[in-house]
């Protein structure tokens, strides 16, 4: 026991970036890889032809909006956090929460749109495509709400505050990435149909 | 930070059992969250999975050395994939091909050797507590775990394994009509790759971050070990390739549950067109390789890095080059994401392409060529100690130049198309990237093992494995060249029907004996390990003199490593023979104020600087002291 002990107690040790936010940084490359591959795999296989042409649901515009909103929302909030000041912290919080939640019914409807207009997952790839490209989009920002809504119920025990930003600032930065990944998706679908 | 959790925790636990927190069974040895333990843990079950491996390989063996032989024997195990006339069913010897493969490639040479040594070194060599989260890792290793039992169950169920080749290649593995193998065999594949790769990735951030952050002080890059260099870019190319490879392996999953068309056309099944149209294997081809290039790297790397280290050791001299061997690690990092179809020049891919992806593959020879030529160099007169990790570091280097010099004819595109899917790309692929990388393996696990268990592994035991081994390596892929060259295609069940092959019915006889001997031969090593583990004779602190910072833990380190301070890196690790120095190695963690005498002029300027830096942390340590 005395040994163990005196392993960590002198630990002091220059460190030169916080771990865990490096780490979500590294997490962030991966997922870039992830749809960099389907997004590059549309295009060659766009390449070769055959390929069925349609439009893009209209939805994926307000959808766009709502994601910018949120992300808005939440980057008051983290500024709210450093000022410590919680009632605006957790409007912003909870707004963020209620925008990604509208951006996910949004884009259940632009599925809804896609099927009326007879582009269903099973069939040609161009819109198996836009399907996985959409749907493992959805899934990552589900990931990242469930991020949102423990840092809002830790917002409540007043565990986020100025001194404390660290679990707040990754949440953010994961938001705002995955709000970003959901406009380069759009864009790329707008220049690739 | 992280280090400063790890203490916070352990010593808020200590609070709360007052006194009696001390690590169970359980947290110590299965959830443990001690990196040296978690890379103990990939190194044993790297070796189960060595054994099955090596053990399909022998099965496939038999039936190509004495096609047709009677198997009646191997039924206690085999059961139905005997028919009654004791031959080996040849659906199932697709799918030991396959699992041999990915068994080799995925769990052995990837976690067994990335996942041990990356998270036993790691923090040992940069002067870390532990790696960056604890928990993290411990969730690596159980992915692993769960990837590991999914795919073991698989090899066991009515329909086999899955048996598309370890590259898995639709339509064949997307159709369940297609082989039996590609029924629920290639679900449960697909299902522990996935786990496989969420074990990696979660590894591989651990790693990346480590490195990066929680090097001690005077841990500059320039003065890490080139393990350290080797394990990192290692990791980043990990990272970057398995979400592709991930990427490819869902649509692939789509295809063969959903019915989607992503990789499949126009394919008639019995004389029924089946619905799927508009897809294209090719792009799984190109999805694939974008991760299997790479991933042959992330296979090598580690075991090229464990050799400078254990070369230079061993040969008692500075290694050759330092900064080039970053340079040409970074190159061969780089490079090899834009090499990958070299692998199909036959795919019907526009020539023009080909080229420029030929001229791409052999320009990735020359830091290659570079790192050999600096093995040979560092060797060149030394004073060589062969201990048994020495051994085996050189065997690699010599795989690593024979399979090498024959990337260069795979390289070229019109060479290829003789040559593309014959042995001879089996016995490139089992001499630079299968046999160098067991090699690094081995020479790790003889270099580290005192650290790890405390104990020595016997020497003369380890030359005998390491002789029949090399020995063994060679006379099983050497003769592959020539039935290659033939013309001789793999992954065929009997070959004896085609006029050309017959005259290499010796040939292949004699591979499968030598196959099976040295696959015997393993057992003196797994018998030598775990011998030593309980029985070895006590080892010293620092038994090859070396100067990393693993050697200045006691000789059972605990959780965090170093009792006290972690220690400060004063100097880089390869000043072995230094002239002018009294001892032939000098310790990172030696001043360069301690050795005035075998300075550099260079050195002596920073001598100045060194002073004032440590009288700076002797203030910050009394500092420290007066606030407990
Ligand atoms: C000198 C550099 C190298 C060159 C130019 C080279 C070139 C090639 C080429 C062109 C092929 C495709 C052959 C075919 O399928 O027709 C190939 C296959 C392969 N190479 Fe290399 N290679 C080199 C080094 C390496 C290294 C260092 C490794 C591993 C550490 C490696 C592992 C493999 C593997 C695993 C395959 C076969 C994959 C399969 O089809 O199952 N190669 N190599
Ligand atoms: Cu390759």
């Amino acid at each position: 026991m005395e040994s163990e002990l005196k392993y960590v107690d002198l630990v002091e040790q220059p460190i030169s970036m916080h771990p865990k936010k490096f780490a979500l940084w590294l997490f962030i490359v991966t997922v870039v890889m992830v749809f960099a591959a389907w997004t590059s795999a549309f295009i060659v296989r766009q390449a070769e032809g055959n390929w069925l042409d349609y439009d893009l649901p209209q939805i994926f515009w307000f959808t766009s909006g709502i994601v910018i909103l949120s992300s808005v929302a939440l980057h008051w909030a983290y500024l709210s956090a450093k000022k410590d000041n919680f009632s605006q912290l957790r409007i912003g919080m909870s707004l963020a929460v209620i925008l990604g939640i509208c951006f996910l019914v949004g884009q259940w409807f632009s599925w809804i749109a896609l099927v009326d207009s007879e582009v269903f997952f099973v069939g040609n790839p161009a819109g198996s495509f836009l399907y996985v490209l959409t749907g493992m989009h959805a899934l990552h920002l589900i990931s990242g709400l469930i991020f949102l809504i423990i840092v809002l119920i830790s917002t409540f025990r007043y565990k986020v505050h100025s001194k404390s930003m660290d679990t707040m600032e990754m949440a953010t930065t994961y938001w705002h990435f995955l709000g970003g990944l959901w406009l380069y998706l759009f864009m790329f679908l707008l220049l690739n149909h | 930070m992280a280090t400063a959790t790890v203490a916070n925790h352990d010593s808020a636990a200590h609070d709360h059992h007052d006194h009696e927190h001390h690590d169970n069974f359980v947290t110590k040895y299965i959830f443990t969250q001690d990196h040296k333990m978690i890379g103990k843990q990939f190194l044993i079950t790297g070796m189960f999975w060595a054994i099955i491996g090596g053990f399909l390989s022998i099965l496939f063996r038999l039936q190509l050395g004495f096609p047709g032989m009677d198997m009646s024997f191997l039924r206690p195990i085999l059961g139905g994939w005997i028919d009654e006339a004791g031959a080996l069913d040849p659906t199932f010897y697709l799918a030991l091909v396959t699992m041999h493969g990915t068994i080799m490639v995925f769990f052995v040479l990837t976690a067994g050797l990335s996942g041990t040594f990356s998270n036993y070194l790691i923090p040992l060599q940069i002067g870390a507590r532990d790696m960056a989260s604890g928990f993290m890792n411990m969730l690596s290793y159980w992915f692993f775990f769960l990837s590991s039992v999914i795919m073991f169950i698989s090899l066991f169920i009515k329909t086999g394994p899955a048996g598309g080749g370890w590259v898995v290649y639709p339509p064949l593995s997307a159709l369940e009509q297609a082989i039996p193998g590609s029924g629920l065999g290639m679900t449960l594949w697909l299902v522990a790759m996935t786990c496989f790769i969420a074990s990696s990735l979660l590894g591989g951030i651990n790693y990346i971050t480590t490195v990066i952050n929680l090097r001690t002080k005077g841990m500059s890059f320039s003065r890490l070990p080139l393990t350290i260099w080797a394990f990192f870019l290692t990791a980043v190319i990990g990272l970057l390739s398995f979400p592709v490879l991930f990427a490819a392996a869902l649509l692939l999953v789509f295809d063969r549950s959903f019915g989607t068309s992503f990789y499949l056309s126009d394919i008639y099944i019995a004389g029924e067109a089946l619905p799927n149209t508009g897809g294209s294997p090719v792009l799984f081809q190109h999805l694939f390789w974008f991760l299997g290039h790479p991933e042959v790297y992330i296979v090598l790397l580690p075991a090229l890095g464990i050799t400078s280290e254990i070369i230079a050791t061993n040969s008692r001299k500075p290694i050759f080059g330092y900064k080039a061997m970053i340079i040409s690690m970074l190159g061969i990092t780089i490079l090899s994401f834009i090499v990958w179809a070299h692998h199909m020049f036959v795919s019907g891919m526009n020539p023009f392409l080909g080229s420029i992806f030929m001229f791409l593959t052999l320009i990735i020879a020359v830091p290659s060529a570079v790192k050999v030529f600096n093995y040979l160099t560092t060797l060149w007169r030394g004073n060589l100690i062969f201990t048994p990790g020495m051994l085996f570091s050189i065997g690699l280097v010599s795989f690593f130049i024979s399979g090498g010099l024959t990337g260069i004819f795979l390289g070229n595109s019109a060479i290829d198309i003789q040559l593309h899917d014959t042995y001879f790309v089996v016995a490139h692929f089992h001499l630079v990237m299968g046999s160098a990388s067991f090699f690094g393996l081995m020479a790790g696990v003889y270099h580290w093992f005192p650290k790890m268990f405390g104990r020595m592994m016997d020497a003369k035991l380890g030359y005998i494995h390491f002789w029949l081994t090399f020995a063994g390596v060679y006379l099983v892929f050497f003769p592959m060249h020539y039935i290659g060259i033939a013309g001789f295609p793999r992954r065929y069940y009997s070959w004896t029907n085609f006029e050309f092959a017959n005259m290499y019915t010796d040939l292949n006889m004699f591979v499968s004996v030598a196959a099976i001997i040295t696959f015997a031969a393993q057992f003196i090593f797994i018998f030598n390990f775990f011998y030593s583990m309980f029985r070895g004779r006590i080892a010293s602190l620092n038994p090859w003199r070396s100067n990393t910072l693993e050697w200045t833990t006691p000789l059972h380190p605990g959780h965090g490593n170093w009792p006290g301070e972690i220690p400060t890196v004063y100097r880089w690790p390869y000043d072995y023979s230094k002239p002018g120095a009294e001892e032939d190695f000098i310790p990172q963690t030696v001043p360069l104020s301690a050795t005035p005498e075998s300075n550099l002029p260079h050195e002596q300027e920073l001598v100045k600087l060194e002073l004032e830096i440590m009288k700076e942390d002797e203030e910050v340590l009394v500092a420290n002291e007066s606030k407990h």
